[in-house]
């Protein structure tokens, strides 16, 4: 009988070890503690391009994180409609807040970042942001740039 | 003729096998609730394929985690981002090196094992013995193993990638002097939990089944002599290993191919 308590023991300190295991997992290596989008509101947002935008890219306020790239679509007049999932902890953007795609670092990836405006109401489920600006293409950029030497001559 | 009825021949009994397999694993499954009245009989075999399993999967977490630090750092570095370390380190072990390299110890360590014993109750007649007592030996003895083994790899695979990550942690921020904050930041921002713990975890439990099935059904299945029983531990552990690595692709083609 002895033997047997101390055998239920280990695989209860086994399996208490596994399950916490995953919880590190869970909240120091994956973060999910805030990563609670899916209690956000939806806003959407057109961009004329969205260079290398990509779902569940950040979105950021001031540098700080407040949400994720949740949709993208293309409308009828071939806009890029970007679904911008913001935390509800967030809730009191001003309506003219704009948002422009930004790279972080040279290379880094592509996020949202948001500039508040000075409205007095505040975005809402379902509410479009009216100022944006686009991604930089860095081909775009190279080309305008060659033409403009070439047009003046050398 | 006759190499062509060979190879017939040798393709109809692999094919055989699989359907013996198949309806192996459906007897036992639909006997699994049974155990529910005897949860020691099933706590009895965790212990023998988690436990006493847990060293050596902690031992070659440690050393998987730190090794891969240590190439993580030397390749990063050329292109100045050993910021990403930390990243680098923590997708690989949930995504992949976790649960596969998890489930070859296990098959090795624990399937092995598994086969053995049952092997040795066939030849020694005990399964025979058994039934003559009007005790199912699917319930009483493979139903416990085959879920002790289901429930003990996803979280020996837990725990084979967190002490992965610590040990990452300890050559990259110890040993090479990444910093401490954005080794963690990096890594927090870069990964999600269902694309990348979620999806680990979904391997490991299949990866769970699959050895232990294979385990349980070659000891069931072998030859009732020593030898038989040598063969069926030897193939236990090459198979479950090629099972291992074949659904591992699969199953990341699967979660993974469209990102």
């Amino acid at each position: 009988m002895a033997k047997q308590t101390t055998l239920e023991l280990w695989v209860g300190v086994f399996g208490v070890a596994g399950l916490l295991a995953l919880s590190m997992l869970a909240f120091k290596v994956a973060n999910l503690s805030a990563s609670d989008v899916r209690q956000g509101y939806r806003v959407a947002a057109r961009f004329d391009n969205i260079g290398q935008l990509k779902l569940r890219a950040p979105i950021t306020l001031a540098g700080v994180r407040i949400g994720r790239v949740s949709d993208i679509t293309i409308d009828d007049d071939f806009y890029a409609v970007v679904t911008l999932t913001i935390s509800g902890k967030y809730a009191k953007l001003p309506l003219d807040t704009s948002a422009s795609i930004l790279t972080s670092g040279l290379l880094g990836e592509q996020y949202v970042a948001l500039e508040p405006g000075g409205d007095d109401e505040y975005l809402k489920d379902g509410s479009e942001l009216q100022i944006t600006q686009s991604a930089l293409v860095l081909e775009k950029l190279i080309s305008q740039v060659l033409y403009g030497k070439a047009e003046s001559g050398n | 003729m006759n190499p062509v009825r060979q190879l017939g021949r040798w393709a109809l009994a692999r094919i055989a096998r699989l359907g013996r397999a198949s309806l192996f694993l459906y007897q036992v499954l639909i006997r699994v609730w049974r155990l529910l009245p005897r949860l020691g009989l099933l706590i009895q075999q965790i212990y023998a394929v988690g436990v006493l399993t847990l060293l050596i999967i902690l031992v070659s977490g440690l050393f998987v985690g730190m090794v891969l630090g240590l190439q993580g750092y030397n390749t990063l570095v050329d292109f100045g981002a050993e910021s990403v370390l930390g990243l680098l380190v923590a997708k690989s072990l949930t995504r992949e090196l976790g649960p596969v390299v998890a489930a070859l110890l296990f098959a090795g360590r624990a399937g092995s094992a598994l086969t053995a014993e049952i092997g040795l109750m066939k030849a020694t007649e005990q399964l025979a013995g058994i039934e003559m007592m009007a005790v199912d030996p699917l319930t009483r003895i493979v139903a416990p193993r085959l879920l002790a083994g289901i429930i003990a790899l996803p979280l020996l695979a837990a725990l084979f990638t967190a002490v992965g990550v610590l040990g990452g942690h300890l050559v990259g921020v110890g040993l090479l002097a990444v910093d401490d904050g954005v080794f963690w930041s990096q890594m927090q921002s870069g990964m999600d939990f269902y694309d990348d713990v979620l999806n680990g975890v979904i391997k490991s439990v299949v990866f769970g089944l699959v050895v232990s099935w294979i385990a349980v059904f070659e000891g069931y299945d072998c030859v009732a002599t020593s030898e038989g029983v040598s063969r069926a531990t030897t193939r236990t552990v090459v198979n479950a290993s090629l099972a291992v690595l074949g659904l591992d692709f699969i199953l990341t083609s699967l979660m993974f191919g469209e990102a």
